[in-house]
This record gives C-alpha cells, sequence and structure tokens, in this order.
C-alpha cells in the first residue's frame, strides 16, 4: 500500500515540473510583446522599458525559470500583471468554489453512472441500449449550450434558480446551495456516461464469475449478491475510473463557471486569459495540475483499500 | 524457399478488409451521419453562393426574429440572418476542428507507427510522455497558451492537436503491435523489406479501421473544443462568425429571444453526435470483418428463443412416481435443455437415481457427459439459457425443479448444499473468510448473536481441520492454499446443516495427498453429520474412497448403476470397463496406458440407438438401430447394454 502511494508520488513530481515548465516557456516565446498586450499601444516608450524590465524579460530564459521556481517553492507564485493581488491569494480565494463544484458533480455523476450501470447489468436488454443513448448524448451536447438551455428554463421561464451569482455558504446556506445547483447539473450530465459504461461492464463481469453462483448455492438472497458482493467486487475497476473523471470536471469548470458567473478557478482563468494576464493562468494551471494530481493518489489510496489483492504490493 | 517469401511480400499493400466501406455504409447510424455531415460541409465550402444574406449584413427593422419565410433560423440582436452565419461560421469551425484533428493525426499516428513498430527506448519514452499529456486537463494548457498568443485559433487549434496526439499515438500503437507480430510481417522482414516499406505496405493497411475510428473521435471532441473556446470570446475575432461565437451571441438574448439557442446549439451537438456514431459505426464495422458472427444474438430472436424455453418447462405434466423408502433424493426421468438461436439442445437425457439418507452416491463419467449439469440442477442452479424440461426431483416430498425462487432459497444450503472445484475462485474475493463464513450462519440462523456466531464460524472451520482457524478467518480468499481454501468451502457448505452435500469434483485442482486429506474429511464429516454425499467425478480413485454406490453417465444418459464393489468386480457395460481400465492406478511399468478410443460425442450430436456404439469394441449392428433401454440385472443392478453377458465372460479388473 505504502509503496502504491510512494510510486504515485514519485510519478506526479516529474508531472508537475513539466507543467510548469510548459507553461513557462510557452510565456518565454511569444511572439509579440507582453508589454503591448499590458499597456496597450498608446503608453510612452520608457514606460514599455520599465515594465520589460520590472517583469524580468531582459534576463536569458534559464535564470527566469530559476528565479521562478525558487518563488514558486516558497509559495509566491508572482502576482496579476494587471491587479497586482498575488497569484495565490487570487487562487486560494477561488478554490473554494470550484472544489464545491466539482465534488458536487463528482457525486451526482457518480449516482446516476452507477445507478445506471447497476440497472443496465441486472436488467438487461433495453436498459442496456437506453445507456448507450444517454452516453452518446451526454457526450455530445455542448455544456455550454446546455447550461444556457437550464437558464432559459429554470432561471428565466420559471425563475427557480438564479441565472448567474453566487452567494457563500457563510452568508446564506440554502442561496449557496440554490446557486450550485444548475451548474452542477451541467457539470455531471457530461460525464455519467463512462461511469455508467463501466459500472455495467465490471458488474456483468463480476456476475458471471463463480463465487456468485457458490453464493447462490449457499442461500445468499439475490439482493445481497448484488449489492453486496458484485457491486463491491465491480467497484474496483470503476475507482480507477474516478480519477480521469475528476480531471474532466476540473476542465469542464472553466465554461460552466463562465457561464454562471462563478467565482472560481476556471472562471479565473479565462478572465485572465482574456486580459493575457499569463501569471494568473500559470498558476492556475499549477493549482489543477495539483488537483489532479491529489485525486488521483486519493483514488489510489481507495483502490488500496477495496482491493484486498492490491494491498500487497 | 526463395519462391514462397517472394510470393508473400506482394507489390502493392493489400486491400485493407474486404468490404469495409460497404459494411459501414449498411449501418443507418452511418449513413444518416455521413449524410449530415457532408451537408455541413458542403454548405460551409459553397457558403458564399448558398447562403441567403451576407454574415454581416444588419437588418435592424427586423431584430430578433423568430423563425420566418424570409429568415428560416431567425435573425440576432443585429438582424443578421442566422441560417447565413452558420453556413459562413462552419468555415471557421470545420476548419479549426480540421487543423486539430491533422496535427493529432501526423502527430499521433507516426509516433504511433514508429513506437508500436520499432519498440525499445522509443516506444518507453512516447509512452512516459503519454502517460503524462493525458493527466494535465487540457484546457487549461489551450488557455495558457491563449493568454500568451491572444485570440489566434490556428494556434489553439495546433495544440489542442498536440495535446490530443498521445491518445491517437495510444491506440495506433496498439494495433500496430497487434499487427506486428503476424506471420507476414515477419515473412516480409526476413524477405528484406525495409522497416519503412514494411510500416507503410503492410501495416497501415491493416490498422486503416483503428485509423478511421480515431479521426472521428478526434473531430467529436476539436468541434468542442473550438466552439467552446468560440463561446468564451477567444475564438476569431468578430465579426467573422464561428458556430461557438453564436452560441454566445444567443446567450446574451436568452431573456428576450431564446429560440437562437436552438439552432446554433443543435447544430454543434448533432455534429459532434454525428462523428461519434460514424465512430462507433466505423469501429463495429471494422471488428466484423475479422469476428465470426455468434449465434447468439441479441432482441427479437433470443427472446423468443427463452419464450419456448419457458413454454416447454410449463408443458411439463405431473407424473406419479413411486419412492423407494428411506430415499432422501429421488431424481427421475431428469431432462436437462438449453435454449440456443437453432433450437433446444438436449444435455441431460431421462436420469434417474437416489440417494438415500446417509449414503454415499457418485456420479461418474467423462467431461461433457451432463453430470455437472445434472447437480447443479437439482437446485436450479443451471447456467443462463439451462432449463429443466421434464422429469422430477424429489426431495423431502416437495419436487425441486418446480419450486419457485424463494422455496429453492430454503432448500440452498440448509437441506442440499454445493461444493465446486477450485475453490478459491468460488469465494467473494473481497471479505475475510470470517466475514463471509459468518455471512452463511446469519441466513441460516438469523437471530443469531454476535458472540455465538463467531463461535460457530470457528467450530465450522475447526471442523474441516484447519490448523489455527483464528488466522484463517481473518485471511481473504487470495491468501489461501488450495487446499485449504477447499477446506473452507466445505465448511460453508455444512454452515446450514444440510442432509446432502453435492460436491462436484472437489478434488480435481488439487495434487494426490491433498486429495486424499480432502476425502478422508468428507468421510468423518458424513460419519459425524449423518449427511449423504453426492459425488461428482471422473476419476475412479476418488471415488471408491468415499462412495458405496455408483451411477455412470455418458452422453447425457445413465449407463450403468450399482454398488461400488459390484462395479469394480464385474463391470456390466463396455464404456464402465474401459473406464476402469484407463485409470492410471491401474498402469503396468513399459506398457501402454489402456484408454478408450475416440471422444464422448457432444450434446445435438448423440448417435443414433447406442450413444456409445462409435466407440464400443462389442458393438453390433443391433447397437444401432434404435434407443438401448436399462436392463435390470440381479442385486437390483442396471446396465444399458445388449451386450453385458460378453463382458461376463472376460475376466474382470
Amino acid at each position: 500500500m505504502l509503496r502504491l502511494v510512494l510510486r504515485r508520488i514519485a510519478w506526479s513530481v516529474p508531472l508537475v515540473f513539466a507543467v510548469s515548465v510548459l507553461t513557462f516557456v510557452l510565456l518565454a516565446v511569444t511572439p509579440g510583446d507582453p508589454t503591448r498586450a499590458i499597456l496597450g499601444e498608446e503608453a510612452p516608450p520608457e514606460a514599455y522599458v520599465q515594465l520589460r524590465d520590472r517583469l524580468g524579460l531582459n534576463d536569458p530564459i534559464y535564470v527566469r525559470y530559476w528565479d521562478w521556481l525558487r518563488d514558486a517553492i516558497h509559495g509566491d507564485l508572482g502576482s496579476s500583471l494587471f491587479t497586482a493581488q498575488p497569484v495565490t491569494s487570487a487562487i486560494a480565494t477561488r478554490i473554494p468554489v470550484t472544489i464545491a463544484l466539482v465534488l458536487g458533480a463528482m457525486l451526482l455523476s457518480t449516482m446516476i453512472g452507477v445507478g445506471l450501470g447497476v440497472l443496465a447489468a441486472i436488467r438487461g436488454g433495453v436498459s442496456g441500449r437506453v445507456i448507450d443513448v444517454l452516453s452518446l448524448a451526454g457526450t455530445a451536447i455542448p455544456n455550454y449550450w446546455l447550461a444556457l438551455v437550464l437558464v432559459a428554463v429554470f432561471a428565466v421561464r420559471w425563475p427557480i434558480f438564479p441565472a448567474t451569482g453566487y452567494t457563500t455558504f457563510a452568508q446564506s446556506p440554502t442561496e449557496w446551495l440554490r446557486s450550485l445547483v444548475l451548474p452542477i447539473i451541467v457539470l455531471a450530465v457530461g460525464g455519467f456516461a463512462l461511469l455508467a459504461k463501466q459500472t455495467r461492464d465490471a458488474m456483468l463481469d463480476a456476475l458471471s464469475r463463480d463465487y456468485v453462483m457458490t453464493l447462490r448455492a449457499n442461500a445468499v438472497s439475490e439482493r445481497s449478491i448484488i449489492f453486496k458482493h458484485v457491486l463491491r467486487n465491480a467497484s474496483i475497476p470503476v475507482v480507477t475510473v474516478l480519477g480521469l473523471k475528476f480531471a474532466q470536471l476540473l476542465s469542464g469548470t472553466v465554461i460552466v463557471e463562465s457561464v454562471f458567473v462563478l467565482p472560481g478557478l476556471g472562471g479565473l482563468a479565462v478572465d485572465a486569459t482574456q486580459r493575457h494576464d499569463v501569471a494568473i493562468v500559470q498558476g492556475v494551471a499549477l493549482c489543477f495540475t495539483f488537483l489532479v494530481v491529489g485525486a488521483n493518489l486519493l483514488v489510489d489510496l481507495a483502490y488500496g483499500w477495496l482491493d484486498p489483492k492490491a494491498r500487497v504490493g | 524457399m526463395t519462391e514462397v517469401l517472394v510470393s508473400v511480400a506482394p507489390a502493392e499493400p493489400v486491400a485493407a478488409e474486404p468490404g469495409f466501406i460497404r459494411r459501414l455504409l449498411r449501418r443507418p447510424l452511418a449513413v444518416a451521419s455521413l449524410t449530415f455531415l457532408n451537408l455541413a460541409v458542403l454548405s460551409a465550402v459553397f457558403a458564399p453562393v448558398l447562403a441567403p444574406y451576407s454574415p454581416t449584413e444588419l437588418d435592424l427593422s427586423n431584430v430578433l426574429s423568430g423563425p420566418t419565410w424570409a429568415h428560416p433560423f431567425g435573425t440576432d440582436d443585429l438582424g443578421r440572418d442566422v441560417l447565413s452565419r452558420i453556413m459562413y461560421g462552419g468555415r471557421v469551425t470545420l476548419v479549426g476542428a480540421a487543423i486539430g484533428v491533422t496535427v493529432a493525426f501526423a502527430v499521433g499516428v507516426s509516433a504511433g507507427l514508429v513506437a508500436g513498430y520499432v519498440d525499445g527506448w522509443f516506444d518507453n519514452a512516447v509512452n512516459r510522455v503519454a502517460d503524462m499529456a493525458l493527466a494535465i486537463p487540457h484546457i487549461i494548457i489551450l488557455l495558457v497558451v491563449l493568454s500568451v498568443f491572444g485570440r489566434n485559433e490556428k494556434i489553439a487549434m495546433v495544440t489542442f492537436g498536440l495535446l490530443v496526439s498521445p491518445t491517437a499515438m495510444r491506440i495506433i500503437r496498439g494495433s500496430t503491435l497487434a499487427v506486428r507480430h503476424e506471420l507476414f510481417v515477419d515473412a516480409a522482414r526476413v524477405s528484406g523489406l525495409t522497416t519503412r516499406q514494411i510500416i507503410v505496405r503492410h501495416i497501415v493497411p491493416r490498422v486503416s479501421g483503428a485509423v478511421i475510428v480515431l479521426v472521428s473521435l478526434i473531430s467529436a471532441s476539436a468541434v468542442l473544443v473550438e466552439t467552446g473556446l468560440g463561446f468564451l470570446g477567444l475564438g476569431v475575432p468578430p465579426p467573422t462568425p464561428s458556430w461557438g461565437e453564436l452560441v454566445a451571441v444567443a446567450s446574451t438574448q436568452v431573456h428576450t429571444q431564446p429560440w437562437l439557442l436552438v439552432p446554433s446549439g443543435l447544430l454543434v451537438a448533432v455534429s459532434v453526435l454525428s462523428f461519434g456514431l460514424l465512430g462507433d459505426a466505423a469501429r463495429d464495422a471494422s471488428t466484423e470483418g475479422w469476428q465470426a458472427r455468434t449465434p447468439q444474438g441479441r432482441g427479437p430472436r433470443r427472446r423468443a428463443v427463452v419464450e419456448s424455453a419457458e413454454a416447454a418447462v410449463a408443458e411439463r405434466a405431473e407424473a406419479e412416481i413411486q419412492v423407494p423408502t428411506g430415499s432422501l433424493l429421488s431424481v427421475r426421468d431428469l431432462i436437462v435443455e438449453f435454449a440456443t438461436p437453432a433450437g433446444p439442445v438436449r444435455v441431460v437425457d431421462g436420469v434417474s437415481f437416489d440417494v438415500r439418507r446417509g449414503d454415499a452416491l457418485a456420479l461418474v463419467g467423462e467431461s461433457g457427459c451432463g453430470k455437472s449439469i445434472t447437480a447443479r440442477a437439482l437446485i436450479g442452479l443451471l447456467p443462463p439459457g439451462g432449463y429443466v424440461a421434464g422429469g422430477s426431483c424429489l426431495f423431502g416430498g416437495r419436487d425441486t425443479v418446480r419450486l419457485e425462487a424463494h422455496a429453492l432459497r430454503k432448500i440452498r444450503g440448509s437441506e442440499i448444499a454445493l461444493v465446486s472445484q477450485n475453490a478459491i475462485a468460488c469465494l467473494d474475493p473481497v471479505f475475510t473468510v470470517r466475514s463471509q463464513l459468518g455471512e452463511l450462519v446469519r441466513i441460516h440462523e438469523p437471530r443469531i448473536s454476535r458472540v455465538a456466531e463467531t463461535a460457530r464460524v470457528r467450530e465450522l472451520l475447526e471442523m474441516v481441520h484447519l490448523p489455527d482457524p483464528g488466522a484463517v478467518a481473518r485471511r481473504y480468499p487470495h491468501e489461501l492454499s488450495g487446499g485449504m481454501a477447499q477446506r473452507v468451502a466445505i465448511a460453508a457448505a455444512l454452515a446450514g446443516r444440510p442432509q446432502l452435500l453435492i460436491a462436484d469434483e472437489p478434488t480435481t485442482a488439487l495434487d494426490v495427498t491433498l486429495q486424499a486429506e480432502i476425502l478422508d474429511l468428507l468421510c468423518e464429516l458424513q460419519e459425524r453429520t449423518g449427511m449423504a454425499i453426492l459425488m461428482i467425478s471422473h476419476d475412479w480413485g476418488v471415488v471408491a474412497d468415499l462412495c458405496r454406490h455408483a451411477i455412470v453417465m455418458y452422453a447425457g444418459q445413465v449407463l450403468e448403476a450399482a454398488d461400488i464393489e459390484a462395479i469394480f468386480e464385474q463391470p456390466l457395460h463396455p464404456y464402465t470397463a474401459g473406464l476402469l481400465l484407463s485409470n492410471p492406478q491401474l498402469g503396468r511399468p513399459r506398457q501402454r496406458l489402456s484408454a478408450i478410443p475416440g471422444a464422448i460425442p457432444p450434446p445435438g450430436r448423440w448417435p443414433h440407438g447406442c450413444r456409445f456404439h462409435p466407440r464400443c469394441s462389442y458393438a453390433t449392428l443391433e447397437c444401432q438401430l434404435g434407443p438401448i433401454p436399462l436392463l435390470e440385472h440381479e442385486q437390483s443392478r442396471v446396465a444399458r447394454c445388449i451386450h453385458s453377458d460378453q463382458l461376463r465372460a472376460k475376466v474382470s479388473v
């Protein structure tokens, strides 16, 4: 078990490193002049020179990267080129929103996906086709469009939920929930397909095993067989999908937070991109990478807990 | 030798899977998708000619109209015709998607081909890179690129292509690996073709099916990404329309003209759907060429087959049965069939036997004779598609083959228990021994206390002579040895204190010493608990140790039934005699082990007349004429043979 965790951590370090190098290199090879993008075209020439100096753009790239890395390890990811707010604080205030969104969507899509998968495995026949159709629809419908349709129906036509905006939990728990319902639904819809398919396949496989027949021979009830034994066994391959799911959902927050105007990391990244605020976008990219790594670590731990055979090595 | 090699390396590339396009076009969804996509592409290419209006033409008197004759898809907030904007927008979106797909394809496919074929460090390196790239959420990298380069759709889509290329690489690598190991590639290599020639001429055509699927799926993804970026205002700058931008415009008018959402969004959704369906259809069409169609179909045909099976079951007539006294289990004329698309196949054909209280009966025969199926039919555990088509099985005054599921559950475990071979596979891998045994104890004694349950589990483990029961109870099935697992399985079977234990080849997977131990255990358990045993085996040695009576089965029928000693002393059926002679324990050094020539006929292909006659050295013309009945002999022995007397004349084993 420990080896599993250590292996995962060892694999993650070069990944985070690679992402940081990648984003930094992209910054360095910009063809245009970032100072022009920031200051516009009308500023006096000295302003551009001063900005280039301040941003360290005249140093060789490896010096710049080392400076950045040294700062980053100390928790300083630079500041926004526009608001001068430290990147880390901008991220910190927004992480809770994104996490709430992703966890909520994870929960919803797992419930729907696993539920559909179990149903299809037990009933078979038509429900299998239904899953295929729903899954296809789920992946084909653009999430930005679905968001708008839900807003049109549930926020404009029948004002049940707010169309945009976010209330913190501290201000009002019910409002907080209401502001998250539509975004979570949009995020979850795109993702239950894979889970449903994996669950169904895993359950059908488990149902065909010898121990299921032995359980029946020993008079264990069908209900117990399916929900205690088969589901538990089937959850092992399904759990490995959850890490991938998390990364997908995180990607989805970019659009969902933009449409619903939620103050999360995704919305921050889009705003910063439009303003060429590279430091912020880079910070968010690193943050995303950390989150994905963390999620995969948790998935590995869950896998080890669920599968006794995995604990040995 | 060289002529063979020369002929094997053809001058032109071999056609991939003949008829792939034809197969693809036979699927209605694929045709629909292709039609739609062609329509979209054509309307985009010929937009300047086909579009009714210019995309930037304003009609401020006609703002935000719904669908009208003049504007079939309505107008937006500046009076621009939506249909025309869609057509012009297609040029941007489809080109952007095409860039992404091309880059992904070029990089991924070439890397995949080389990695799959060349192997070695390149393969490893490429895999590592792919792993990393797949872990990062793509969109954030796209945002990083866009924050640096500004609104540059071409660069964004190239980046997308690079980010997606590892997926393409993986798939192509997989296909290449599969093809590389085939013989004709080795032959081509030996005949002197260079690596590049081999890849181009031989591997590429075979991998083309996977490629088409890949292109479709990446295209679907590319359209979603391109329109997503367009929606966020990060695509081409206005006033150039793109599909994503159309949705963005619609989003500003959600309160005033929600209709605008419909044409824009549906278009993207249907395009993505078309690519996806095309990919699925292409995947099905390409694998179809390689796999034989399995006879078991889904849908209406299978339903009809199962329904006819159920009808057959309902038609069984009630029969009057004479049950001998002292008989625990009485099977009479049991018939088991399997439903197949070709019709019902009979596997067990009129088997009858009795098991008396505390007795030990063996069902002996080769694999495929129907003995395991018979046993499983007794407790209603036939594999899917199997059903009892006739006969009865009386146990405790009830006919088990006619019982409902909940009544059967009451019998299983507590009155009739089953132990199979390969015990480790018969235990749930994610629960400990203690947990599984405890569950069974609770089922048979629902109100038992936790303390009593633990004690009973321990008692069961001690009954099967497991050393250190406490330690074993804490283990998981994969931590048990074969012999220990078999003992645990037996303990599980005993949890309900059954009157009859069906042991289906319980020692086949074990070595000889363990075999003896398990048989001794079964013997002892019988004496202790007074339960009867129905032992299924193909091994006479195993059977002789434990059982007093034996039934010999062959091709779904009982061929002989007698006491064990009587059979050993004087078999009355040539098959039994052959089986006894071929027992390895009778082998003499430097002499060929006797074996019955030929093989057991499978269900559905049983010979007319005596089913053993093709392999029998006593067979005469009469044996082929009609079914041979079970003939009675002394001491209520029966044998299904008309030449038993000839066997008597021979010296027995």
